[in-house]
C-alpha cells in the first residue's frame, strides 16, 4: 500500500522535480562547487592536484598574507569606501528624492529622473571612458580647458593617489543616485498628505515639515538599507576600483580593494595562495556581516529580511 | 510652506538642473570626442565644440570588421542568456510554489544559501576552467555569476505566489493538461509583468558584462562590445593592431587611435540611449521590486 502510495507521489510530483533540475544543477556547478573549492587557501595549488587534490599547507597562506602590509590596506579601503558610500549615498538620494518629490508638474519631475536614472545603465567600462575624458593627463578635459586656462600646472590624474578617493566617490554617487533615490522616492509618496496640510496650517516652514514629517517617515527604510548595506562591507565594486583608475600602479594605495587584490593575485599565479586566502577571508567574514545583519534587519522589519 | 514656495522651486529646478548637467556633460564630450580630428584632439585635447567636425574615426571602426563581431557576440550572448535565464528561473521558481511538495523547503533553503554564502572569485574562477573548461569558449560568456540569480527566483516565486490562483492549475489538471503544459500555456502567459521585469534586468546584465570577457576569453573569437572596450582602455593600439593584416603599414601612422576609442565608446553606449524611453518602465519597475533585497 505505501509503495504504490509512493509511487503515486513520485508520478505526481515528478514534473517540478525536472522542472526545477536545471536551476539546481546550476547552483551546484557555480556556487556550491566553488564553496568545496575555498580549501584551495589551505592548499599550496598545483596544476596535478586540482582543486580538491592539491597539497595542504594548512594556514600558512593566511600567515603571508596577515603579515603583509596588503591585507591592511585593502580592508581599510574596501571598509572605508562602503562606509563613504553609505553614508553620503543615502543622504544625496535623500536629498535628489525630495526635491523630484517636491517639484510641481509631473513632466519636468519625469524628465530630471530620466536624466538622473540614465548613467546607472552604462558598464563600468563605458564609465571609465568618461572619467579617462575628463581626466585625462594630455588630452583631458579639466587639463586642458580649466586648468590651463587659469594658468595652473596640469595635472596628471592617473599618477596622483590624493585626488582619486574623491573621483571614485564622485563617480560611484553620478553612476548610482538615480537608482537608490527610486526607493526613497517611493517612500515620499505614500506618506499621508494630511500631516504636511497640518503642519502647514500650523505655520511649519518647509524645512520643518522635512525634518519632523519627511524624514521620520523614511527612518525604517533608511534603517533597513544601511544595515543591509553594512552586510556587504566586505565587498567592492571591482569595476570601479580597477578599470576606472585604469589599473593605475601608482594609485594602489587608495584604489585596492579585497575584489582587485583577489583578481590580482588570481591573474599572477605566484600569488594564487594568498589570493585564495584573501578570497576565503571575504567569503567567511562577509558571511558572518550577512547573517548577523539580516537578524537586526528581522528584527526591525520583517517583511525586509531575506529569509 | 505653500506662501513661499516659489523659491524653494527655483532652488530645486537649479539643483536638478546642476545634477543633470553632471550627468549629460562627460557624455556630451565623449561624443564630441569621437567626432572631432584627431590632430585637434592631440592639440587641444578633448573639447564639447570641436574645431573641425571629422567622421574618420567611425570611418575607421565601420570599414573595419572588429565592430561589426563584437556586436554579433554581444547580441546573441544577450538574447541566448536572456531567454534561457527567465525560463530556467521561472521554472524554478513555479515549483517553490507547488503546495505540498515534498523536499520544498530543502530546495528553498538550497537557492536562498547561494545568497548569503559564496566561494568568491578564486574557486569559482578554478573549477569553471579546471573542472568546466570553460576558458575561451562561448559559454564564459553565458553562465558564470550571472546565469541565474536566488535573488530573481525570490521575486518571481513571491510574484507567482500572489498572481497564479491555484483554482485555475487545478480545473487545466483535470482537462488533462500535462504540468509541463500548464507552465508553459498558463503560468508563464499570465506572469508576463514578472516577466518582463526580470528578462530586462537579465538582458541589460549581459550586455554590460565585461568581467566574464576579462577572467575568460583571450581568443579574439569571442571578444564582445564591452571586451573590445576593455582591451582598447587599457591599450590604445588595441584596434590598429588588429587591423594590421588588412591595412598596409603605411596606413598605420593615420590610424585615429584616441577618436577610435572614443568613436566605439559612442557606438556601445548607442543602443542604451536609443532604447531607454522604451524600457525605461520595466527598468524602474525592475529596480522598486529590487532596491530593498537587491
Amino acid at each position: 500500500m505505501s509503495k504504490t502510495n509512493a509511487f503515486v507521489k513520485i508520478k505526481k510530483y515528478f514534473p517540478f522535480y525536472l522542472m526545477a533540475l536545471p536551476g539546481i544543477i546550476y547552483f551546484f556547478i557555480n556556487s556550491y562547487i566553488p564553496m568545496g573549492g575555498l580549501i584551495l587557501a589551505f592548499e599550496k595549488y598545483t596544476v596535478k592536484g586540482g582543486i580538491f587534490r592539491s597539497p595542504k599547507v594548512g594556514l600558512s597562506n593566511f600567515k603571508f598574507l596577515f603579515s603583509s602590509a596588503d591585507a591592511w590596506l585593502m580592508t581599510r579601503n574596501t571598509i572605508a569606501y562602503n562606509l563613504v558610500f553609505i553614508v553620503l549615498g543615502t543622504v544625496v538620494a535623500i536629498v535628489v528624492a525630495y526635491l523630484l518629490h517636491e517639484l510641481k508638474g509631473n513632466l519636468p519631475r519625469k524628465i530630471y529622473q530620466t536624466i538622473i536614472l540614465f548613467p546607472s545603465l552604462l558598464s563600468i567600462i563605458i564609465v571609465s571612458y568618461l572619467v579617462n575624458a575628463v581626466l585625462a593627463g594630455d588630452t583631458g578635459f579639466i587639463n586642458n580647458y580649466i586648468l590651463i586656462p587659469l594658468g595652473i600646472d596640469p595635472i596628471s590624474f592617473y599618477s596622483e593617489p590624493k585626488f582619486w578617493p574623491f573621483i571614485l566617490i564622485f563617480v560611484h554617487l553620478w553612476q548610482m543616485t538615480g537608482t537608490s533615490c527610486i526607493l526613497y522616492l517611493a517612500n515620499m509618496s505614500a506618506i499621508d498628505s494630511g500631516l504636511y496640510e497640518a503642519a502647514s496650517l500650523d505655520g511649519a516652514s518647509r524645512w520643518h515639515a522635512f525634518i519632523n514629517i519627511t524624514i521620520p517617515c523614511l527612518v525604517p527604510t533608511i534603517i533597513t538599507l544601511t544595515i543591509l548595506a553594512v552586510g556587504k562591507i566586505f565587498n567592492s565594486d571591482f569595476g570601479l576600483f580597477y578599470q576606472v583608475p585604469m589599473n593605475s600602479g601608482a594609485l594602489i594605495d587608495v584604489t585596492q580593494t579585497i575584489d582587485t587584490y583577489v583578481y590580482r593575485g588570481l591573474m599572477n599565479t605566484a600569488n594564487l595562495g594568498m589570493s585564495a586566502a584573501a578570497c576565503f577571508y571575504q567569503s567567511v567574514v562577509g558571511f558572518i556581516l550577512v547573517m548577523i545583519t539580516n537578524h537586526l534587519v528581522k528584527k526591525l522589519s520583517k517583511e525586509n529580511a531575506m529569509f | 510652506m505653500v506662501k513661499n514656495d516659489r523659491g524653494f522651486q527655483i532652488l530645486a529646478h537649479v539643483l536638478l538642473i546642476l545634477m543633470g548637467v553632471l550627468v549629460v556633460f562627460p557624455i556630451l564630450l565623449l561624443v564630441m570626442a569621437s567626432i572631432s580630428a584627431e590632430s585637434d584632439i592631440i592639440k587641444y585635447g578633448y573639447s564639447l565644440f570641436p574645431k573641425h567636425i571629422d567622421f574618420t574615426s567611425y570611418n575607421f571602426i565601420f570599414s573595419e570588421g572588429s565592430i561589426y563581431h563584437a556586436y554579433l557576440i554581444t547580441v546573441i550572448v544577450t538574447v541566448i542568456g536572456t531567454v534561457a535565464s527567465v525560463i530556467v528561473t521561472t521554472m524554478i521558481s513555479y515549483t517553490l510554489t507547488v503546495p505540498g511538495l515534498p523536499g520544498k523547503q530543502i530546495l528553498s533553503f538550497y537557492v536562498l544559501f547561494t545568497m548569503l554564502f559564496s566561494g568568491g572569485l578564486v574557486p569559482s574562477y578554478m573549477s569553471w576552467c579546471n573542472l568546466f573548461h570553460i576558458k575561451n569558449t562561448i559559454w564564459a560568456l553565458l553562465f558564470p555569476f550571472i546565469f541565474v540569480s536566488a535573488f530573481h527566483i525570490m521575486i518571481t516565486r513571491t510574484y507567482f505566489q500572489n498572481n497564479i490562483p491555484q483554482e485555475i492549475l487545478e480545473s487545466a489538471r483535470m482537462d488533462g493538461l500535462s504540468e509541463f503544459g500548464i507552465f508553459f500555456r498558463m503560468v508563464l502567459p499570465l506572469s508576463k509583468p514578472i516577466i518582463a521585469t526580470i528578462g530586462f534586468m537579465k538582458a541589460l546584465m549581459y550586455w554590460n558584462d565585461w568581467k566574464n570577457s576579462l577572467y575568460f576569453v583571450t581568443d579574439k573569437q569571442y571578444v564582445s562590445v564591452q571586451a573590445l572596450l576593455n582591451n582598447m582602455l587599457t591599450n590604445v593600439q588595441y584596434l590598429s593592431q588588429s587591423m594590421d593584416a588588412s591595412l598596409g603599414a603605411t596606413d598605420m601612422v593615420n590610424i585615429p587611435t584616441l577618436g577610435i576609442r572614443m568613436a566605439i565608446a559612442v557606438v556601445g553606449m548607442l543602443p542604451m540611449i536609443v532604447l531607454y524611453p522604451f524600457f525605461q518602465k520595466y527598468y524602474m519597475e525592475g529596480l522598486t521590486v529590487g532596491a530593498v533585497k537587491g
